[in-house]
């Protein structure tokens, strides 16, 4: 032990030689982690197109009634933010140390501006009785197809819920980032939590690009 | 906890000292040892309502305990054993302890990970043993809906949370293997050179990894549909019942292999090390792991057969599942190749080595049976298949990991265990074993249904018959507890390579130091290149 | 079934040798691997045991010829199983025309049968001999599975669906009926006994007991009491599509598309009618569900049977349904 060439120092954890294999390892981690992450909203997506194509009438029914622009809006806001968590990273590879700071505030900012037009969406559904439970009633449908209706909206609870709970988490995984980057902590030389969150982000944020178009477009004009 | 004299020299259990050494530990090797007491604990619980079962099972009628109490226990004996023993059996604690040592690693790739994986473990088994003393659990294991989520009114949610739990303890394992194996390897230790245990944990990983979230979301969909009855699982609101069925089995089917390719790592090493021979076909042996671990995931249907899925899916299901059966059958075949022209040592953990191997290949064969679908059809949700994954699971499994443990037991903690006592335990739980479930082969075809509290009188012999077993498996599996126990303070002290072996586990001092290695090893030679061994000189334990 | 230790069940319908003779193949197959490995074990590791601590035994790789060998022989045994096993699935799943119905209902914890004439048994089937029998089988809560050892055959039956199985009794006796899919509590109470009887003794079984007329009959007095005949007419003019002629044909529907006029879809139309509306029709059936238990739909659904195409004249009601002219409301 005394003898050793690694002692653990804050950038070098003693199990690896150099900060480039505990980069290379930090970051395959994360990889595989979003693979399991695909594979658990894969489980849902899997759920979501076994009803749709068991009660594709009634799901275009019920997907209409959702709001598209806002949908639109809160896509356009999580792509604004993936743009700024991309040049929050940037920032980091520059070493620009103010501009870390700035470009995750930002970044967290626009997550808020999406979850808080998620929970407008979200009451609206409340106020419109979309929400699964006793109290459920979807208009102009008959008795037959509320159950499949209300399989639409457990389906669309579900998924934007997980997916909301993700940007919850992704907030928080900001908040420390923006916590230690103000402490000067990250540098051209360390910067993998930086690049880390960033992928997370990302990763949240292309979940989204899919629940848009399945939930709120697919045989949209079919109604019209 | 090792205070003989000789042991002065500083290891990795007693560079600290406490409580808090040990709950905040990031080393491996301690953390594999946690894992070890915890799922010790709760094998000796899920073996306990095993023994109430066949104690009830010994008369046709219900006498011991009430209908609804039999469910609980079956039910709590498969959650615990699958969740709570078998799945982090091998790789949470050999693979933990040896794994990073095998490729010459001083730790995993993410140590506190490690550490928060053991915790997720005991926090998850501590929701479910909270389930199981508020009331326990009455839906099987396999939780089927439209019971588990409308008719059943136990602690589901408890017990599906707890294993919700611990599954996120599996994935960042397997996570946390993967890594290691990829970026943590010594110099000149190429994925060649690596020993077939560590081949068998990283395919074991990637299952863990791709698997194990999909169960995590289908309970998830199981407690919104107990608690909000969103109707996702039910016939009355659209619902489908069975496809909680697929999603259930398409994690649980790969994690028998989660529970079994693990336990076959540790069959490569031990064939090797007790025949002095490399393993024959390494590559073939290798690689089907991998395939197994591929396959594994596109036979989930056969679970299915009698369940309404089409007659076409249920003929593509069986096709594939054939497939799994090749990779299988060549570990066994080139084990058995292994043993030709070796030198053949007759140590417990060999013996254990050869009953995995006899009773894996008579849980595979009948494998063939229940993947038939005309057989299938016949034999499912029947003791057939009870006996059938028993022998993969308990016959193949907890026989490997008793092997490995026996095996590595001295380098864990720099004793010996008593050989005697050690050789009749194995030879007692293989006796037990193949009296236990062997008759329930019968039972099965002759038409004894699965998860039965009371049964017709013609089945009893072979009920007493299975239950005689099991009381002398039981004693077989108390044995070891005990002399494992005593060997910690008066087994003889053991040399830094008892056994000849070539791993680079057994070239650092038993017990290892902290960081594993006083220098990172540089590997020149292939895996179970005994010659280097034998310039060395054998030190005999 | 009298010893006390059985170790075969008995075969009790075409099926089950067909079965079992497969079984004989796969356990021919299964010993001799298992022997060979056991062989193989046991005699290397007497052949081969350590005469002394340094002994170095000769290094030996592997064979590509053996890895061949034993991957492709194995492979070519399991596809003889796969085959074989799906030929028997097969004939398991497609039942013979002439089979005679009877339908089942499962229900915690209990198996309530109904047969065509009417009778209807609680936790006992009676069948006649040598005759196929067709179960149409559904559930009233959770999943059961029927499971007759001696037939060997078995079959889910799930809520809000109707699932099949056929066997076809070569032997009389009384028969173990299982439930085999975990249902609760009383899971192991749910079973009962299968009666295969001579034709004769069937036909005597038939005609005594009391029986409150046949399933069809039921059926139609259901009709009539849920007043369906009062848009469903028979001569067609009401605001429903008439059901004389129905079963079997094929139905066109609002959006395109057709479907088959059997059991599932006639009970879909009962509990769910908005799930499928007759081409030219309005949706303004109300649902049945609630109103009507599983036994009732089966009891109506044999009532639209029972008006149904006769097999020789089929084409033709079949053309009237699918011409009808639209109605207003």
């Amino acid at each position: 032990m005394a003898d050793r060439a690694h002692a653990e120092t804050p950038a070098l954890r003693v199990q690896f030689d150099t900060a480039e294999q505990q980069k290379d390892a930090s970051t395959l981690g994360m990889w595989i982690f979003l693979i399991t992450e695909i594979m658990f909203f894969g489980g849902l997506f899997l759920v979501y197109t076994v009803y749709r194509s068991i009660y594709p009438g009634v799901f275009a029914h019920a997907s209409s009634s959702l709001n598209e622009v806002i949908g639109a809006i809160n896509t356009a806001v999580l792509l604004c933010s993936s743009f700024t968590m991309v040049l929050a990273v940037r920032a980091a590879q520059l070493g620009q140390r103010k501009a870390i700071v700035i470009f995750l505030i930002l970044t967290l900012v626009l997550g808020f501006v999406f979850l808080g037009v998620k929970a407008y969406e979200w009451n609206e559904k409340f106020v419109e009785h979309h929400v699964p439970g006793p109290t459920f009633h979807f208009e102009g449908l008959p008795a037959g197809d509320q159950g499949p209706a209300q399989l639409f909206f457990s389906l669309y609870f579900a998924m934007t819920g997980l997916h909301a709970f993700h940007m919850v988490i992704g907030a928080g995984i900001l908040m420390v980032l923006i916590w230690q980057a103000k402490k000067g902590r990250y540098s051209a030389d360390y910067m993998t939590p930086v690049d880390l969150g960033g992928l997370y982000w990302h990763f949240v944020d292309i979940i989204w690009i899919y629940l848009f178009p399945l939930l709120y477009l697919i045989d949209r004009h079919l109604l019209k | 906890m090792i205070t003989a004299a000789a042991q002065e020299r500083e290891h990795y259990l007693n560079t600290s000292y406490g409580i808090k050494s040990w709950l905040l530990t990031k080393d491996h090797k301690r953390i594999g040892l946690l894992y070890l007491a915890t799922i010790t604990l709760f094998f000796f619980l899920g073996g306990a309502f095993a023994t109430l079962i066949r104690i009830e099972l010994l008369t046709p009628q219900g006498d011991l305990v009430s209908s609804d109490t039999y469910n609980k226990l079956f039910t709590m004996h498969g959650v615990i054993m699958v969740f709570f023993f078998l799945i982090p059996s091998v790789p949470a604690t050999l693979g933990n302890f040896f794994m990073p040592m095998m490729i010459g690693a001083r730790d995993l790739a993410f140590p506190k990970i490690n550490l928060l994986s053991w915790y997720l473990l005991v926090v998850g088994g501590l929701f479910t043993l909270f389930a199981m003393f508020a009331g326990g659990v009455d839906t099987g294991w396999t939780f089927y809906t439209p019971y588990s989520t409308t008719y059943s009114n136990t602690w589901v949610i408890a017990t599906a949370l707890g294993i919700f739990i611990s599954g996120f303890s599996s994935i960042l394992t397997g996570l946390n293997f993967i890594v290691t194996v990829h970026r943590m390897r010594a110099p000149g230790m190429t994925w060649f050179r690596l020993p077939l245990f560590v081949w068998a944990n990283y395919a074991t990983s990637l299952i863990q990894v791709l698997g194990t979230p999909v169960l995590a979301v289908t309970i998830v969909l199981l407690f919104c549909e107990r608690v909000f009855h969103m109707g996702i699982f039910d016939p009355a609101r659209g619902g489908d019942p069975v496809l909680f069925q697929h999603l259930f089995w398409f994690y649980s089917h790969p994690a028998v292999y989660i529970m079994v390719l693990p336990a076959m790592g540790v069959i490569s090493e031990l064939v090797s090390v007790f025949s002095r021979k490399p393993v024959f076909g390494y590559g073939f042996v290798a690689f089907s792991s991998v395939a197994i671990a591929v396959l594994g995931f596109l036979v989930w249907g056969h679970h299915l057969f009698v369940s309404t899925q089409s007659v076409y899916a249920g003929m593509v299901f069986s096709f594939l599942s054939y497939f799994v059966a090749i990779p299988s059958a060549i570990k066994v075949f080139n084990w058995t190749a292994t043993l030709y022209k070796g030198s053949i040592s007759f140590a417990t953990p060999m013996l254990y080595a050869f009953g995995f191997v006899g009773l894996f290949t008579i849980g595979g064969l009948t494998g063939l049976f229940v993947a038939c679908l005309g057989i299938d059809v016949h034999v499912t949700d029947t003791y057939f298949v009870v006996a059938h994954f028993h022998y993969i699971m308990v016959g193949g499994t907890i026989m490997a990991y008793l092997g490995g443990l026996h095996y590595w037991w001295p380098k864990m903690t720099g004793r010996m265990y008593p050989e005697a006592w050690a050789k009749l335990s194995a030879l007692v739980i293989f006796l037990g074993f193949n009296l236990t479930f062997f008759p329930q082969f019968i039972l099965g075809y002759l038409g004894m249904p699965r998860r039965y509290h009371v049964y017709p009188e013609e089945f009893q012999v072979l009920h007493v018959l299975s239950t005689a077993g099991a009381s002398v498996l039981a004693v077989g599996y108390v044995i070891p507890m005990v002399y494992f126990i005593w060997s910690l303070r008066y087994g003889q002290v053991a040399g830094a390579n008892p056994w000849g072996a070539t791993g680079l586990e057994w070239k650092t001092a038993s017990p290892p130091p902290l960081h594993n290695f006083d220098e990172t090893p540089v590997v020149t030679h292939d895996a179970y290149d005994y010659s280097t061994v034998m310039e060395e000189g054998i030190e005999v334990g | 079934m009298g010893t006390k230790l059985p170790l075969f069940p008995v075969q009790a319908s075409t099926i089950a040798p067909e079965v079992d003779h497969l079984l004989y193949f796969l356990l021919a197959v299964a010993v001799f691997f298992t022997l060979l490995i056991f062989f193989s074990i046991f005699y290397f590791a007497v052949r081969y045991r350590r005469r002394s601590e340094q002994e170095l035994p000769h290094v030996i790789h592997g064979s590509m010829t053996l890895e061949i060998l034993w991957s492709v022989i194995p492979f070519g045994l399991t596809m003889v199983m796969f085959t074989w096993g799906a030929s028997i699935y097969f004939t398991q799943n497609v039942p013979p025309h002439d089979a005679l119905t009877v339908y089942a209902v499962g229900k915690q914890w209990m198996w309530k049968l109904q047969h065509m004439e009417g009778q209807r048994e609680i936790n006992e089937l009676h069948i006649p001999v040598g005759r196929a029998v067709k179960l149409i089988m559904t559930s009233e809560d959770v999943i059961h599975s029927f499971f007759v050892p001696a037939f060997r055959t078995k079959q889910d039956v799930l809520p809000g669906k109707y699932s099949m199985t056929w066997f076809q009794p070569t032997k009389p006796g009384k028969y173990h009926l299982f439930c085999a899919e975990y249902c609760g509590t009383k899971h192991s109470g749910m079973i009962g006994w299968v009666y295969v009887m001579e034709p004769q003794d069937y036909q005597t079984w038939l005609s005594g007991g009391a029986t409150t007329g046949s399933l069809a009959e039921n059926g139609q007095k259901l009709f009539q009491e849920l007043a369906c005949a009062n848009c469903h007419k028979d001569d067609g003019t009401g605001r429903c599509p008439k059901l004389v002629g129905l079963f079997g044909t094929s139905v066109p529907l609002t959006g395109g598309g057709s479907v088959k006029a059997d059991e599932a879809y006639i009970r879909e139309s009962i509990l769910n009618p908005s799930a499928k509306v007759v081409s030219g029709y309005q949706p303004v059936m109300p649902t049945f569900q609630g109103l009507v238990t599983e036994e009732n739909v089966l009891q109506l659904i044999e009532y639209v049977k029972s008006i149904g195409p006769k097999p020789a004249n089929a084409a033709a009601p079949a053309a009237s349904t699918g011409s009808s002219t639209p109605k207003n409301r």
